[in-house]
């Protein structure tokens, strides 16, 4: 086909300008992906610390606002949406001896405590020895996570080396826990306790100010060891505990960002409000209400009406209905759906209760009811802790599936400071809403409440279970992670499907709106993660 | 008259014991302690020795008699002691808040008085027209408004119509007073309207009632002029009961500013013993029970005192 030379030159400059125009706009998202230096981070914290020891506390109130001023040794990877990809913080370079039970980690040289002073090897072993073998006096919240370690040794000045009992597939993540800030070892050896009330470490940010129930301010760390971070100049965290009033604040851009977490309805509200000055981040989060099922109460001591009770669940068309009004989404297993060891969909679909076929799951739910000799169904009370989202709508939801086979659950809500101590602990209940929620990607810590009651004291299921603690340890063994992961879906077969001892609900999901000039930070699966500051900054 | 207030000082110390008594054993009655609920709530590897250890170092393994008297000698010694769940000295803790939190019950206060008092006084006085009509419509709307619902108003009309939001952060008067006011006005203005509801209709009736009375009628057949007779002789005699009203509702928000608080974020005391409540901090909310307590005793006091100096015709005993 032949072309005019009026139309040859048309397309040409078309063509022209089409290609300047996405060159342009390229070099403007360049332009803005490109650190800048400058300016201050404000973002709101639904919480606060209590003290400012992060080995002894356990809300994200303490790692919000206290993260940047600390390093750890390993950390999660801040662009990496998983968290499950592990990278040097303090640590350059690690490596694991060939039994698994000696991990060696080589710390950064030039590395400078906020007062001047050179980290080494020494400040490591003093933070690790205080979290796992803590003194006396000192609370240490996750010591227990660390059983398996014999001893944390410093050798020379840059060289830290734990020894463990025995080889544990997940100790690498142990040690990018976000809690585990380097502390300063001479500090320690004086006061075990001095971390409680000051702050100072290695961190991308200087302490400035703490005004309690109001504020926490950070400067930039002008000898950072990380050359060129962090790119803002200082961070203000305003304590908000009202969700209106922190939806208010990132509206009215008297915020940029709130970590945590917004409702569907508050994302909603802020994006029609905002429009292009908001960028929404969502993924699955590492946080799931379970139904514990109290073993010791008839008839729920019976399999075939725990796993009807599984069964009469449309997971499916829960997520659709409660996605929209509450922070909930993703149907999962025990591990968070898109990272490494979750399971697939289709391998999941095979399990009781998360069969897309709901008429057929029900059917077999009430031929489970008569079989276990209660075919027109039963009453119990379901307890659910008094915290509005996203408790109350899933709660209502249970319910309403459960009648669908003929079950008649009464909801009783009980207030949220008393539940644990009033109602799972001391197993006051039938069936009750009990929550689990990691701080990083870890089987080890998603499964772990799941053994027998004799090994966790947060089974409130109240069973035991030897095959299912046996399976824990091959998982947590196991140094081969195809390995690992067959254990894992064994493990979750069995909790889930075979004994169902406890019932997954759905997974919980993070949505985080924030300021469009907030650039640098990557969502991740928990809120614990990534809130150190070094690769933030803000594009005007 | 120095007999009378002898008597009252010391009437304070039963009454604030009997508080003390009272918020002690409710605290301990009400389920689940600080311990359980910072180290245990969602844990899965808190251990029971731990909780223990915890709870032996904040004095919770103690008998309560033996707890009782420890905390009642620090009060004899002004030592309120620490926070339980910061660790925290109390009186920082409550420091740090009263300032707002004095200054928003004063503005709420000052803005109810001078909305309730012409309001009261010109509904009165034109009774049964157009104009006590409405003044009752705003008052009875103030009634049925809730502050907290007025401050999120406030707050979606500035967000929406001037894309302006009052400042999250605390400011005190005398470091930037526009900043300060720029957010404690809005709180001030839902709070002071609503209470203002109240004050308007005790100005109203009292005056009705005072307007009534003999000494009126007589003032008026001297030919005195009516702007007097409302001044000195009405409006003075009909303050008695918007005084008691305005003070013991100046008392209840050093404290009860609890949702409002949330909804403009205000570090205030309210939001402080909400917290302490929630954390089992048995400590804080002790001392700040006794703390709003003590501002009771003392405004009902002062208000008592008030009434001689009104209305000379009170006389103590």
């Amino acid at each position: 086909m032949r072309c005019s030379p009026a139309r040859w030159i048309t397309r040409v400059v078309v063509t022209t300008v089409v290609l300047a125009a996405g060159l342009g706009v390229a070099a403007l998202v360049a332009a803005q992906d490109k650190p800048r230096y400058g300016g201050e981070l404000i973002f709101v914290v639904p919480s606060e610390p209590p003290s400012y020891d992060a080995h002894r506390e356990e809300t994200f109130g303490v790692i919000h606002p206290m993260a940047p001023h600390y390093n750890t040794l390993l950390r999660t990877d801040p662009l990496d949406r998983t968290g499950t990809k592990l990278v040097g913080d303090l640590a350059e370079s690690w490596t694991v001896a060939k039994d698994g039970r000696t991990y060696t980690f080589k710390i950064r040289k030039g590395v400078k405590f906020h007062d001047g002073s050179e980290l080494t090897s020494k400040d490591v072993k003093a933070s690790y020895d205080k979290i796992i073998f803590p003194p006396q006096g000192v609370a240490s919240d996750r010591q227990g996570q660390y059983g398996n370690v014999e001893a944390v040794q410093a050798p020379d000045p840059y060289t830290v080396v734990f020894r463990l009992k025995f080889p544990q597939g997940s100790f690498l993540s142990s040690v990018a826990s976000p809690w585990n800030w380097i502390y300063k070892a001479d500090i320690l050896a004086k006061d075990p306790r001095w971390y409680e009330k000051n702050v100072m470490g290695t961190g991308p940010f200087l302490f400035v100010e703490h005004v309690k129930g109001s504020h926490w301010v950070g400067k930039k760390n002008p000898s950072y060891w990380d050359k060129g971070k962090p790119y803002l100049d200082s961070y203000r965290a305003i304590f908000v505990k009202d969700s209106a009033a922190q939806v208010a604040a990132v509206r009215g851009e008297r915020a940029h960002i709130q970590f945590r977490g917004f409702s569907p309805a508050e994302r909603d509200s802020l994006v029609q409000a905002l429009g292009p000055k908001i960028t929404v981040q969502e993924s699955p989060w590492e946080c799931v209400l379970l139904v514990a099922v109290n073993h010791e109460k008839k008839p729920f001591d019976d399999k075939r009406v725990r796993r009807a009770l599984t069964l009469a669940l449309d997971r499916y068309q829960g997520s659709q209905a409660l996605s929209k009004i509450a922070i909930v989404k993703e149907v999962a297993g025990v591990v968070v759906p898109g990272t490494p060891l979750a399971t697939p969909t289709a391998e999941l679909e095979k399990l009781a209760g998360y069969s897309h076929d709901i008429v057929k799951s029900r059917a077999e739910a009430k031929r489970l009811l008569k079989e276990a000799g209660v075919p027109d169904g039963f009453s119990f009370t379901f307890k659910n802790r008094g915290i509005p989202m996203p408790y109350e709508p899933v709660g209502v939801w249970l319910i309403d599936q459960w009648r669908q086979i003929g079950l008649n659950a009464k909801q009783e809500v009980v207030e949220a400071a008393a539940y644990y101590g009033q109602v799972l602990r001391p197993g006051n209940f039938e069936a009750a809403m009990d929550f689990q929620c990691g701080y990083i990607v870890e089987p080890d810590l998603d499964i772990y409440k799941f053994q027998s009651k004799e090994i966790s004291p947060a089974n409130y299921s109240r069973y035991t279970d030897k095959v299912l603690d046996e399976l824990y340890q091959k998982q947590t063994h196991a140094q081969d992670p195809e390995e690992r992961k067959k254990y894992v879906r064994d493990f979750e077969k069995r909790l889930l499907d075979d004994e169902v001892h406890y019932i997954y609900t759905l997974q919980w999901h993070r949505i985080i709106p924030h300021s469009a000039k907030l650039k640098g930070w990557t969502i991740t699966p928990s809120h614990y993660l990534n809130n150190q500051l070094d690769t933030v900054f803000l594009s005007e | 008259m120095t007999t009378y207030v002898a008597k009252r000082l010391l009437l304070m110390i039963p009454t604030l014991i009997g508080v003390a008594l009272l918020i002690f054993f409710l605290m301990r009655v009400v389920p689940g302690d600080v311990v359980e609920l910072r180290f245990a709530g969602e844990s899965s590897f808190a251990s029971k020795d731990n909780l223990d250890k915890e709870r032996a170092r904040l004095g919770l393994d103690k008998p309560l008699w033996r707890q009782f008297l420890d905390w009642m000698g620090g009060i004899l010694r002004l030592d309120f002691g620490v926070s339980m769940w910061t660790g925290a000295p109390i009186i920082e803790e409550i420091r740090l808040r009263f300032a707002l939190s004095l200054q928003l019950a004063i503005m709420s206060t000052l803005i109810a008085v001078l909305l309730a008092i012409p309001l009261g006084v010109i509904a009165a006085l034109k009774q049964d027209t157009w104009v006590d009509y409405v003044v009752r419509i705003f008052s009875i709307a103030g009634l049925a408004t809730p502050s907290f619902w007025l401050g999120i108003v406030f707050i979606l009309l500035l967000l929406i119509v001037f894309h302006w939001l009052p400042p999250l952060v605390y400011t005190p008067f005398w470091v930037n007073p526009w900043q300060n006011l720029a957010q404690l006005i809005w709180p001030a203005l839902a709070v002071g309207y609503r209470y203002s509801a109240v004050a308007t209709r005790m100005t109203r009736s009292a005056m009705l009632e005072v307007l009534r009375e003999d000494y009126i009628r007589t003032a008026r057949a001297k030919g005195l002029w009516e702007k007097l007779i409302l001044s000195r002789h009405a409006l003075k005699n009909a303050m008695l009961p918007v005084l008691t009203v305005a003070a013991l509702e100046f008392a209840f928000l050093m404290g009860g500013l609890v949702v409002t608080e949330q909804v403009f974020n205000l570090n205030g005391l309210g939001l402080l013993f909400v917290e302490s409540v929630a954390h089992r901090d048995y400590t804080l909310t002790q001392a700040l029970v006794m703390l709003v307590a003590f501002v009771f005793i003392v405004v009902n006091f002062l208000v008592d005192l008030a009434y001689a100096w009104i209305d000379p015709r009170i006389r103590f005993r």
